[in-house]
């Protein structure tokens, strides 16, 4: 069983968020991590290795340096890493990522994919199911559970406060909730061997069925109209009056907001 | 000369940082003041491969060097004095050894399961008569038919009643040296369990207060033959051979409680208003940091050198005692200071630097004094 695990390289948004002048984030300037969702998919390949002895794939797109967080999954136990970077293919939203992705994909042998649902820097959650889609096979996205039954996957969907539980024949991709699982430390031999393991690089020349026209910045449609850091709410106002009043109060101001 | 850490070390670091945080902090206080050995945290440590650090992967260790070790007690220790002894007495008191001077079966039988983290490790050889002198011994170990029969006490055992696997010190005979009759020492692997073997009183200490500090009691205890550790008399040689590893351990222990106090105290200072400013704003307060950090510094590059030497040369001896001697009196100069900077709230144990004072202040006394780093320090120098 072959399994290919999508992981990206986010800001740690604990250490504030920076912006390029295009409104773009500064990725440079930023503390990273792993994608918390990314992480939990990580773990649940990891488990399929250690139930199934699946071989773990890890792969992202990004500048050289999201080669940091390839070395981390190997760390944790993903056997090879594989690292899409290029110059064109910067400034990707997710039409173009998925894009490149699929791009990269296509080069690779795979029973499941996995994602993590969203990213804490795009929060779009469309990448994974985009990938799906140019790959042409299932996906089951939200999932907070998932095991693997002969040559099926059993998931089940966050779904408000319930779920589904659905089943896809293999080739097939799934999003992985943060939910999913605790991920596992890395161990410090893994560390090591991670460190010296090799790393696939791939660049565009390497995507494989993929037009230049759904690349990079210009292959990218959706446009950065502004973006900034979290604006700081209000004090807030207290009054202090009787439960009656209070409600006509709350009830004046919701209306004098128009949202009600 | 780079004093730049390599990727594996900074990555390493920040598992041990991030472990140290989610899993040893929260209980840090808990532990201190109920005196309970922390097993929870010891079997998360095992399972992610805490305990075999230095050891190589085909004896079910991590394949790591002395420096990544050491960065685990540092990072431990920041938050936990307790954790980082733990892990310091059993990879440089017990797997160390064995790992040194074992057997190939010894190997198999001991260093595999140590490494794992299946068993955990402690090392005896203070009795109430030897301590700095360890020619003091009157534990005895006589031959008698497969095994050795040993008879006495060793006092004040880390990992003591928690450990399955202890490296114990006895008197096998006398030897001559230099015209004078002295004691042949001799070490022994023996196992918990094993019959004539007890523990006596648990020491209840100022500070490391989750340790499992135990007498162990040897009362005919049958040793099998073959877990006899090195040759019979090495036992001196053996024992100064591992604490000089140990001291490293032990220097990275009081490094940690140090570098922990202070980022503490940084903290506390910017928080904390006096006459309308913060304490940090004195500059008072900005002298004592600054002397603080520099010391802590210093103390890092002299373990992380410690911890090198142990990687690169044959003997290290004097490395390990600088490093010990400097980075446990920078611990309990800083915590004292950490202490006086955090006030009235600083002598309460609502605030860790009060338990940080009192951890502080063993890393001066086991694994050999100040006094005895002091002896070797000059030893050494004046040969």
């Amino acid at each position: 069983m072959k399994v290919v695990v999508c992981i990206k390289q986010v800001p740690d948004t604990k250490g504030g968020v920076k912006f390029n002048p295009d409104g773009t984030l500064d990725r440079a300037a930023m503390m990273t991590i792993m994608n918390p969702d990314d992480k939990a998919g990580l773990e649940a390949a990891l488990r399929l290795k250690d139930q199934y002895g699946a071989e773990v794939t890890v792969l992202t797109m990004g500048l050289p340096k999201a080669e940091d967080v390839l070395r981390e999954a190997m760390a944790m136990g993903a056997d090879k890493g594989v690292l899409v970077t290029d110059r064109v293919l910067g400034g990707a939203d997710t039409w173009a990522t998925s894009q490149t992705l699929a791009g990269a994909l296509r080069n690779m042998e795979y029973d499941l994919i996995i994602t993590g649902r969203q990213a804490i820097d795009g929060d779009t959650a469309q990448v994974g199911p985009q990938i799906s889609e140019h790959l042409n096979i299932p996906v089951i996205s939200y999932a907070q559970n998932l095991k693997v039954e002969g040559d099926s996957v059993i998931v089940e969907r966050q779904f408000d406060d319930r779920y589904h539980v659905l089943k896809a024949k293999m080739p097939c991709l799934i999003t992985a909730l943060a939910e999913l699982n605790e991920p596992r430390y890395m161990t410090p031999g893994g560390i090591f061997d991670a460190c010296r393991a090799e790393i696939t690089v791939w660049g565009r020349a390497d995507l494989k069925d993929v037009e230049d026209s759904n690349l990079g910045l210009k292959g990218s449609p959706t446009q950065i109209a502004k973006a900034s850091d979290k604006v700081r709410k209000g004090a807030g106002e207290k009054v202090s009056l009787d439960p009656g009043e209070s409600v006509d109060y709350i009830v004046g101001k919701l209306k004098e907001k128009h949202v009600i | 000369m780079d004093f730049t850490l390599r990727k594996e070390h900074e990555m390493a670091r920040s598992l041990f940082r991030e472990f140290a945080e989610k899993e040893v902090k929260p209980l840090a206080q808990e532990v201190d003041e109920t005196e309970v050995f922390p097993r929870g945290t010891v079997d998360k440590m095992a399972k992610n491969g805490f305990l075999g650090i230095p050891v190589p992967k085909e004896y079910g260790g991590q394949g790591c060097d002395p420096l990544t070790y050491v960065m685990c007690v540092e990072e431990l220790s920041k938050v936990c004095g307790t954790t980082g002894v733990i892990v310091s007495a059993h990879t440089s008191l017990c797997v160390d050894p064995i790992m040194t001077f074992g057997t190939e079966e010894q190997k198999q039988k001991y260093l595999i399961p140590l490494a794992k983290g299946e068993k955990l490790g402690a090392f005896g050889l203070t009795e109430p008569g030897a301590g700095t002198d360890a020619q003091g011994q009157q534990t005895k170990a006589v031959l008698d038919g497969d095994a050795y029969v040993l008879n006495g006490s060793k006092i004040f055992i880390t990992n003591g009643k928690e450990a399955d696997v202890y490296v114990v010190f006895a008197v096998t005979g006398t030897v001559e040296k230099r015209g004078r009759m002295i004691k042949e020492i001799s070490a022994f692997i023996v196992e918990k369990g094993t019959p004539g073997f007890s523990f006596g009183t648990k020491e209840k200490k100022m500070g490391i207060r989750g340790s499992s500090t135990y007498e162990l009691i040897f009362t005919d205890c049958r040793v099998p033959k073959e877990n006899l550790l090195g040759k019979q008399g090495q036992g001196f040689k053996i024992a100064m051979h591992t604490l000089d590893g140990g001291r490293i351990g032990i220097a990275a222990q009081a490094l940690g409680i140090a570098e922990g106090a202070l980022e503490r105290t940084i903290a506390y200072t910017k928080e904390r208003k006096q006459f309308g400013k913060s304490i940090a704003a004195q500059q008072n307060t900005q002298f004592q940091l600054a002397d603080m950090a520099t010391k802590v510094q210093a103390a890092q590059l002299l373990v992380y050198k410690a911890a090198m030497a142990k990687a690169t040369q044959k003997e290290y001896g004097f490395e390990a005692a600088q490093a010990k001697l400097y980075a446990a009196e920078v611990a309990m100069e800083v915590t004292t200071k950490a202490v006086q900077l955090h006030g009235g709230y600083g002598y309460t144990r609502e605030y860790e630097v009060e338990r940080m004072m009192r951890d502080a202040k063993i890393t001066e006394i086991y694994e050999g004094t100040s006094e005895v780093q002091r002896m070797v320090i000059s030893a050494a120098l004046l040969k």
